[in-house]
């Protein structure tokens, strides 16, 4: 229903490398973030530089206050660094407009939500191809059975939100993700509002997402269980990087988690 | 509790301003025209106690019917002798007497008349001698000798005239050509509106207004010791029988008395539309209410969890509309102070100029605003109030809890259905059974209010289907966003309802209006083109004024003139009432056609000195047949005798002609001053330039008077109508403000409300233009919604009103409606202009944000 094509607003910006280039698709480097002015200013991030690796799923922990969340919002382009650069497919990202911000949003960045954030008065699927209706695109006929095929919600498409269980919920907000292809899909404490059951089945579908479909993932999380399927865990406390584990159990990130203090 | 109801506004400030401005307008309608009438009450008030200020005692003409017209421009008040003012003189206790004659007189500038739309042109005499007993007062110049006159200020400085100047004037007679010797004003009045005063000698006077060795009024002054009161019952004895007279005080007081029922209409008139826009008021008030408090469900059951009760949540809401209402209507009281001004420069705007020299705000108009606006907004957030008590403590723990459905939740269509099956009842019981002005208004306003309240409630159950189709060209123009605005307009249809029902109201009342105008027009101009049987109609300039009956004379000299018909009118009392009489010329035979009920057109010319005409509605009431005697009494207390000789049917009581029509020649017997309304002139050869030529030529000695064709001649007598109707407009465009700011608080707070799914928006893809373009279209399918809906129940009120009324014939006017919907269609956008710029500066980090 949402797959009518709407008036381009912009020319869409095609600054995209080839998908085999190098192994960092997105770089933030020397990213210090501060609220406030004077006596009462507060540092979120000091002095951050990460390099997130193409087709791999990284988790970024740290207890709360520790800048996880900031991180993650620079990185995707949705709060500006107070000093730093951050680069996408070798774009600048901190210094674009909101306009090209939002085509930057349409072609290269996916969100998943903690609390699902689906419209209620659209079918699962409408929820689904929203982003592209929103951007005048159609999705890619076979992209979109795989897409649903694999986040089982085949015979879920006409349902509202209101008739859909928590974990079906946030496996449409996956779908929603993962339709437009975008370069790095963010999901921000994507298990935070689910019980185990379904934490499990939207864990697995964007690990699946990584080792399938080549997406590369940046995953939020306080939950040692969820980082223990990411190929890499960074640990920041105090707005700084303080830990970068490759894949670990889930004892393993506890234990490192302990060491902080957290 | 009110600590926290005071807190709570002052963190809601935005919500709480939004909400207050719908009263501030309401209240600033009531206060406006409360300044407004009083002004103009105080201002000629003082007018005519400065004119009387000098005068004991005032003798006019004895008016033998009671005709209520106004003694300033002498009106159809009989004259009296000349001969009583030299009698009057000798009187011991008289200082002074000063006779005069006044009327209407139009300066002739250029050959053409000289007006300021449809303001009076007033003319008097002066007398040299007394000037302080004269209502003008000299400012520059001197007073007229017999062949000068006076002019007042305004329309001296308006049109450059200056003492030395030669310029035209015309009354009741030919064009006299006077010079002006000295510019004057109306007593203390710095401007009478648009009117022109003009001033002249007793005998120019005379002879301007054809009252030759008559007078309108003596004002005499008292010699020193003598009261008015013993002046008055000096004079009383000499008094010819068709003369009266009073004190300068009584006189003022008479004067004041004809003012004020005049401006008691008026008062009326703008109050109506006050409550109107006050109603309309109520709606958004309520409905913004409505929304905070569904949107607070999580604060006041933290309150209740914290051991507030029920009647202490109440008491907190109630407390905030009693602030809001406070503060909105002091200040709509002080906005109405300027408003007033607003409506002198509308009255203006469309030619009904009002004397203005001052603001008169009265402890009444403080008073009545205040309560009225207190009041209004208690009542209508009475209702949200209670259903904020219903909320269970358990919400303040539960994610997205909502309040709880209203008590009588499931009675709501049915309810609101036969509510407003009551108020189509009430609107037809006063339209077809109910007597008498008092009880049919009320019937239909209170009909009328319980129709729009049953459909705000009823129209819940139509929004989302009307959405649908009113919003497809928003899913066509912006796709996605286009649909998102839709499906936004239909998520909550009672919220949409109440929203577009305040708009409701305003395009209703704006259709009806619109539709009895088109209705009074199109009747009017069948009338005319079924009853003018000329080709051509002389009438005065401004379209009503009486024009001079040697115009129609001048007209049938003009070459190829076959016949010409004058209409003479005055006032008469027939069958104990005050009413219209016209009289008619044998032309009238060829130029005007009627429906015969009796007789033919052969009895126009037949009538003689006894005959007499009447419609048939005035016959059946009186029982009159051919041959029935019908008496008449007219202002100078002459009577008459008639034997009807025809009987017409006027279609839908279109009639050219009064109660009862007399020939001319007998008329001009009866009357001292016969004037004709119009005069239709039939030519050889009908409508052509030439012909229209030789008659302009023939008038060209009376610039006062004007050739019209047919159609000209429609539209002339319609142009009143539409002075009128664009009043109406403006004032019922009050409400549509209102409602517009209902549209805008409703915006900003669904914006409020769904700032996360906003956010969320922006973070996968979504342009602020497009987030702006998403409200905007939201709000446009509101205001549609809201228009659709009152159109049709405008035209079914139309609809109603024309089955009553005959002089309205159903007449949808399709043009008007589609000028409503694109001004409604600008409406919505408009009313999104702020909101949807709130919504496109929200950040996409609210959508990550945790609670």
């Amino acid at each position: 229903m949402y797959g009518c094509p709407i008036v381009a607003e912009v020319a869409v910006e095609q600054a995209q490398t080839p998908r085999a280039g190098p192994a960092s698709v997105l770089t933030a480097t020397g990213v210090t973030r501060r609220y406030g002015e004077g006596d009462t200013a507060v540092t979120a991030l000091d002095d951050v530089s990460v390099q997130i690796e193409r087709d791999r799923l990284t988790a970024v922990m740290g207890p709360s206050g520790s800048g996880k969340s900031t991180l993650m919002h620079i990185l995707a382009g949705l709060d500006t660094p107070t000093e730093g650069s951050v680069t996408i497919e070798g774009i600048e990202i901190t210094t674009l407009s909101d306009n090209d911000l939002t085509k930057l949003r349409r072609d290269h960045i996916g969100f998943v939500f903690q609390f699902f954030n689906l419209l209620p008065m659209l079918t699962a699927e409408e929820n689904m191809t929203l982003p592209l209706s929103i951007a005048g695109r159609s999705p890619d006929p076979d992209w979109m059975k795989t897409v649903i095929d694999e986040t089982g919600l085949r015979d879920r498409l006409t349902h509202r939100p209101s008739e859909l269980s928590g974990g079906q919920q946030q496996r449409v907000a996956v779908a929603r993700a993962l339709l437009s292809r975008p370069t790095v899909l963010f999901a921000d404490e994507p298990t935070g509002n689910l019980d185990s059951a379904a934490s499990e089945e939207v864990l697995k579908l964007l690990r699946r997402a990584v080792d399938t479909a080549d997406q590369t993932v940046v995953m939020v999380t306080h939950d040692a269980h969820a980082a223990a399927i990411a190929d890499r865990i960074l640990f920041l406390s105090d707005g700084r990087l303080v830990r970068d584990l490759p894949a670990a159990s889930e004892d393993q990130i506890i234990e490192a988690m302990k060491t902080l203090g957290g | 509790m009110l600590k926290v109801a005071v807190k709570g506004l002052a963190t809601r400030r935005l919500r709480a301003v939004l909400t207050a401005l719908a009263i501030v307008l309401g209240v600033a309608l009531v206060a406006g025209t409360y300044v407004l009438t009083d002004s103009l009450h105080a201002d000629l008030g003082s007018v005519y106690q400065t004119i009387y200020k000098n005068t004991a005692a005032s003798i006019t003409g004895r008016n033998a019917i009671d005709t209520g017209a106004n003694a300033a421009n002498g009106g159809s008040v009989p004259t009296f002798s000349q001969s009583l003012l030299a009698r009057v003189r000798r009187l011991p206790g008289v200082a002074q007497a000063e006779g005069g004659v006044s009327g209407t007189a139009q300066l002739v500038l250029g050959g053409k008349t000289v007006s300021f739309g449809s303001s009076p042109t007033l003319g008097y005499s002066v007398d040299p001698s007394a000037p302080q007993l004269s209502s003008l007062k000299l400012i520059s110049g001197h007073w007229p000798a017999a062949t000068e006159m006076v002019v007042d200020s305004n329309t001296a400085s308006k049109k450059h005239l200056k003492v030395g100047q030669l310029v035209g004037v015309q009354a009741d007679g030919p064009v006299l050509h006077l010079t002006i010797s000295g510019i004057v004003k109306f007593g203390s009045a710095s401007s009478l509106g648009g009117t022109t005063l003009t001033g002249f000698t007793l005998a120019t006077a005379q002879r301007l207004f054809q009252k030759p060795g008559q007078l309108d009024s003596i004002n005499v002054a008292a010699k020193s010791g003598t009261s008015p009161q013993q002046l008055v019952n000096e004079i009383k004895p000499i008094l010819p029988r068709d003369a009266q007279v009073r004190t300068g005080a009584q006189q003022a007081q008479t004067d004041t008395n004809s003012l004020d029922s005049s401006l008691g209409f008026l008062n009326t008139l703008l109050l109506a539309f006050a409550g109107i826009a006050l109603f309309v008021g109520a709606f958004v008030i309520a409905n913004s209410l409505s929304i905070t408090i569904a949107q607070r469900t999580r604060e006041f059951a933290t309150l209740r969890t914290l051991g507030a009760s029920r009647r202490q949540v109440l008491r907190s809401v109630l407390a905030e509309s009693l602030i809001v209402g406070v503060l909105a209507s002091i200040v709509g009281l002080v906005v109405g102070i300027f408003l007033a001004k607003g409506l002198f420069a509308l009255f203006n705007a469309v030619g009904l100029s009002l004397p203005n020299s001052g603001t008169v705000l009265r402890t009444r108009t403080i008073i009545v605003a205040l309560l009225v606006g207190i009041i209004v907004t208690m009542l209508a957030s009475l209702r949200p109030a209670l259903r904020a008590t219903r909320v269970d403590p358990i919400a303040a723990v539960r994610e997205g809890s909502t309040l709880p459905p209203g008590r009588f939740a499931r009675f709501r269509t049915p309810g609101s259905a036969v509510v407003i099956l009551l108020g189509f009842l009430a609107i037809v019981l006063g339209l077809f059974v109910a007597h008498g002005t008092g009880p049919v208004l009320a019937l239909m306003g209170a009909g009328a209010i319980l129709v729009f309240i049953g459909l705000s409630l009823l129209s819940a159950r139509f929004v989302p289907g009307m959405a649908l189709w009113i919003g497809w060209p928003a899913t066509v123009v912006a796709g996605a966003v286009g649909r998102l605005a839709r499906d936004n307009a239909m998520r909550n249809p009672q919220r949409t309802a109440s929203t577009a029902s305040a708009l409701m109201i305003g395009l209703a009342l704006v259709t009806l209006v619109s539709i009895m105008a088109a209705g009074i027009i199109s009747n009017f101009k069948g009338a005319v083109n079924a009853q003018f049987g000329g080709d051509y109609a002389v009438v005065a300039d401004n379209n009503f004024s009486p024009i001079p009956i040697s115009a129609g004379e001048a007209a049938a000299r003009a070459p190829g003139v076959i016949a010409v018909g004058d209409v003479r009118g005055d006032e008469d009392k027939v069958f104990g009432s005050t009413d219209d009489l016209t009289a008619v010329s044998p032309g009238v035979a060829q130029t005007i056609t009627v429906k015969w009920v009796h007789g033919s057109q052969r009895t126009f010319a037949a009538l003689g000195s006894t005959g007499a005409i009447v419609p048939k509605s005035f016959a059946s009431k009186h029982n009159l047949t051919a041959g029935s005697p019908v008496t008449i009494l007219t202002p100078t207390g002459g009577r008459a005798t008639f034997r009807v000789r025809g009987i017409f049917n006027p279609p839908n009581g279109n009639s050219p002609f009064g109660s009862v029509t007399i020939s001319a020649a007998r008329f001009d017997q009866l009357y001292r001053q016969p004037q004709n309304i119009f005069s239709i002139v039939k030519m050889r050869g009908g409508e052509t330039a030439a012909n229209r030529a030789a008659l302009r030529r023939a008038l060209s000695g009376f610039p006062g008077a004007k050739v019209q064709t047919r159609s000209q001649f429609i539209n002339g007598q319609i142009s009143g109508l539409s002075s009128v109707l664009n009043i109406l407009y403006v004032l019922l465009g009050l409400s549509i403000i209102i409602s517009l700011f209902g549209i805008v608080n409703t915006l900003v707070l669904s914006v409020f409300e769904r700032t996360r799914e906003i956010g969320m928006l922006r973070a996968i893809g979504t342009s602020r233009r497009q987030i702006r373009r998403m409200i905007r279209h939201e709000s446009v399918i509101t205001a549609l919604i809201g228009s659709v809906l009152g159109i049709v129940l405008g035209i079914a009120f139309g609809a109603l009103l024309s089955a009553r009324v005959s002089q309205i014939t159903f007449t949808i006017p399709v043009g008007k409606l589609i000028v409503f919907l694109i001004a409604s269609w600008i409406v919505g956008l408009i009313a999104a202009i702020f909101p949807a710029r709130r919504a496109s500066r929200l950040s996409p980090l609210q959508a990550l944000a945790y609670e």
